[in-house]
């Protein structure tokens, strides 16, 4: 019998029974939705975490009180460290495998004003020039901090596009004054604009000298204030040198400087571009598997749906398979087409659904601020296992049809 | 087979055919020997339990026999497959059923392409044939109406012609006229008349003597076996 024909035949059903085969559908439709939905958001947000860990610089090096991670952090333990100074960077800078040194410290200013305009939760970073290179920042208008700036703790600072926004919307920013928890800075550039991650604006920072930054906001008492208000490094080796030996030197470095005995462990932490993306992969590892199990049950779900609504459908056709069998249907005709009602059903449902999860990804990425990418292969693996759970699940319905005694199909009632 | 018309069309030789009802084991039918030549209008009758449609089933190469040879153009069916078994009832018997079994959303049209669809016949040879077997039928203003907007008795000329869509060698009814009323089923028994002249073979199993007497030749059964010619 011709593929064509047993295709028509299976889609006939479904002509009959639209409402119940939409029903059918459903399990493989959501199922296949939510796959292809977490996988094209999951997808975007891996491509917007490495567009951003890469603007950190492949070969930064971060030396901070403490090492990135997850997990309990032991505030009492990292509290009791010694803080990084400006001796160790300069310390730093004289190692031979050492391009640019960049000590910095920040925090988060809530009243930045300028006349009546108010910026609040704004970023703001000491730091000395080498800064530009070490975290890839350019201006856009006016100039950087320079070493003269530095050194005579000017009150000027440079400010990102979102600070720009906030308080001259309709304005030249440069060489006006602003007042930043009640100290006045002269507007001396312009960031160039970082765009958003997450929804979150990246543009809302201002950068003044480190110099100045310590004048005015001295290292608070706490401990653990401290951890996060301290000096932090940012270090770019030669060009030439690899990552690893870079770290090594700064390791042996901090540890003499220490005083560190060899079974001692760290004290400091180094961390690099790399130790970011292991804690993303570390934390979406998690993501991925939760999804896969959340798709693996709902795909499962949706399967024996479709075997259930085969069940009944071959024993509620059992006189029209008897019939068919007196015609001349063979037994495998008569699987083929059964098998094919499932399959039909759960591809139709897997491209819905393909469909359905694209669309919740583009509007989830959307509310979110963030391009949601679903890659090929993701709609080619939505679309294989919703076939293959119509084949699965529908191969044991096909061969209860098939093996009807035509007879006794004939005299059901 | 080319030559297997030198074969009587049926031949049956000591057929039996017991199965398990429950505990009991039934004997439907206990050695059935007969011969049906081509173009014979035969009446198998038989009070209910005579084993009459057990025999049709086994003619028909529905069942298989559990002793005896059933030939059919010389093909004993116990040593047939699946795949063989089905092509014999799709090219060589066109079954009518009492209860007409069409399939209820298709047209009328699509009833009688069914058996033609099965045997791989082409999409457009199909359509002409069926509409030319639903005029023989007296169907030719019906043949676009889904078979439950049918009557009884259309629905049985429907089913007529599907048995006669690939040109069977035999047509073999089982109570043709059981769900018909009277006059509907003397216009039914004419059409078997009128395709007996044109020199199909047909078989009627039946109870009712009025419907036998329209065949040339009848067979009665009775506890499985055949009581009289």
């Amino acid at each position: 019998m011709p593929f064509l024909d047993l295709l028509k035949l299976s889609l006939q059903t479904f002509r009959t029974h639209k409402m119940r085969s939409f029903l059918t559908a459903l399990g493989i439709i959501i199922g296949v939705m939510t796959v292809i939905a977490i996988i094209s958001l999951i997808q975007g947000m891996n491509q917007e975490v490495e567009r951003q860990i890469s603007s950190l610089g492949s070969n930064t090096i971060f030396v901070q009180k403490f090492a990135w991670g997850m997990g309990q952090i032991d505030f009492d333990e990292i509290g009791r460290r010694p803080d990084l100074t400006l001796a160790d960077a300069e310390a730093i800078a004289r190692l031979g495998s050492i391009a640019k040194v960049a000590p910095q410290r920040s925090r988060s200013v809530n009243r930045i004003t300028y006349r009546g305009n108010k910026a609040t939760g704004v970023e703001v970073t000491g730091a000395t020039p080498s800064i530009a290179a070490t975290a890839n920042i350019k201006t856009e208008a006016g100039r950087f901090i320079n070493s003269n700036d530095s050194l005579r703790k000017r009150a000027v600072c440079v400010i990102g596009g979102q600070v720009v926004d906030d308080l001259f919307p309709d304005d030249n920013p440069i060489g006006k004054r602003i007042d930043i928890e009640g100290k006045r800075f002269t507007i001396i550039g312009v960031l160039e604009r970082k765009g958003s991650f997450m929804g979150q604006s990246q543009d809302n920072n201002i950068i003044i000298p480190l110099a100045t930054f310590t004048k005015y906001f001295p290292l608070p008492r706490s401990r653990r204030g401290r951890v996060f208000r301290g000096i932090s490094i940012q270090v770019m080796p030669r060009k030439g040198v690899p990552l690893d030996r870079a770290i090594d030197e700064i390791r042996e470095l901090m540890r003499r400087r220490h005083g560190l005995g060899y079974d001692k462990p760290d004290d400091f932490g180094i961390n690099t571009q790399d130790t970011l993306r292991e804690m993303y992969q570390n934390l979406t590892r998690v993501a991925v598997i939760v999804m896969i199990a959340v798709a693996g049950i709902s795909l499962l779900v949706g399967g024996i749906g479709i075997m259930n609504i085969m069940l009944v459908a071959v024993a509620e056709r059992t006189r029209e398979i008897g019939l068919r069998k007196a015609l001349g249907a063979t037994s495998r005709t008569v699987l083929w087409q059964f098998l094919l009602e499932s399959v039909l059903l759960s591809v139709v449902g897997g491209l819905i659904g393909v469909g359905l999860g694209i669309g919740i990804a583009a509007i989830a990425g959307a509310l979110i601020h963030m391009d949601a990418a679903a890659p090929f292969w993701v709609v080619l693996l939505g679309f294989g296992f919703a076939a293959g759970v119509g084949i699965f699940f529908g191969i044991y319905p096909a061969s209860r049809a098939a093996k009807l005694n035509p007879i006794e199909a004939l005299r059901y009632e | 087979m080319r030559e297997a018309s030198s074969y009587p069309l049926i031949r049956t030789d000591q057929l039996t055919k017991c199965y398990r009802a429950g505990r009991a084991e039934v004997h439907a039918l206990r050695g059935v020997t007969l011969t049906i030549e081509r173009g014979e209008y035969v009446a198998l009758m038989g009070p209910s339990g005579s084993g009459k449609s057990t025999l049709m089933h086994l003619i028909g190469c529905l069942d298989s026999p559990t002793s005896g040879t059933c030939e059919i153009n010389g093909q004993d069916i116990a040593r047939l497959n699946d795949v063989e078994l089905a092509r014999l009832r799709n090219r060589e018997i066109g079954f009518v059923f009492q209860t007409f079994n069409l399939l209820p959303r298709l047209s009328a049209l699509a009833n009688v392409q069914l058996p033609m669809i099965y045997a791989g016949t082409r999409p457009r040879e199909r359509t002409r044939r069926a509409r030319e077997l639903l005029t023989l039928v007296g169907l030719e203003d019906r043949m676009t109406h889904k078979s439950n907007e049918l009557s009884g008795g259309e629905m049985q000329r429907v089913a007529v012609a599907r048995a006669l869509a690939n040109q069977p060698a035999l047509l073999l009814a089982d109570e043709p006229t059981g769900n018909l009323d009277t006059r509907t089923g003397q216009e039914m028994m004419a059409l078997f008349d009128h395709l007996a002249e044109q020199g199909n073979t047909i078989i009627v199993v039946t109870h009712d003597a009025g419907v036998a007497g329209h065949a040339r030749r009848i067979i009665r059964l009775r506890d499985g076996m055949v009581e009289a010619e």
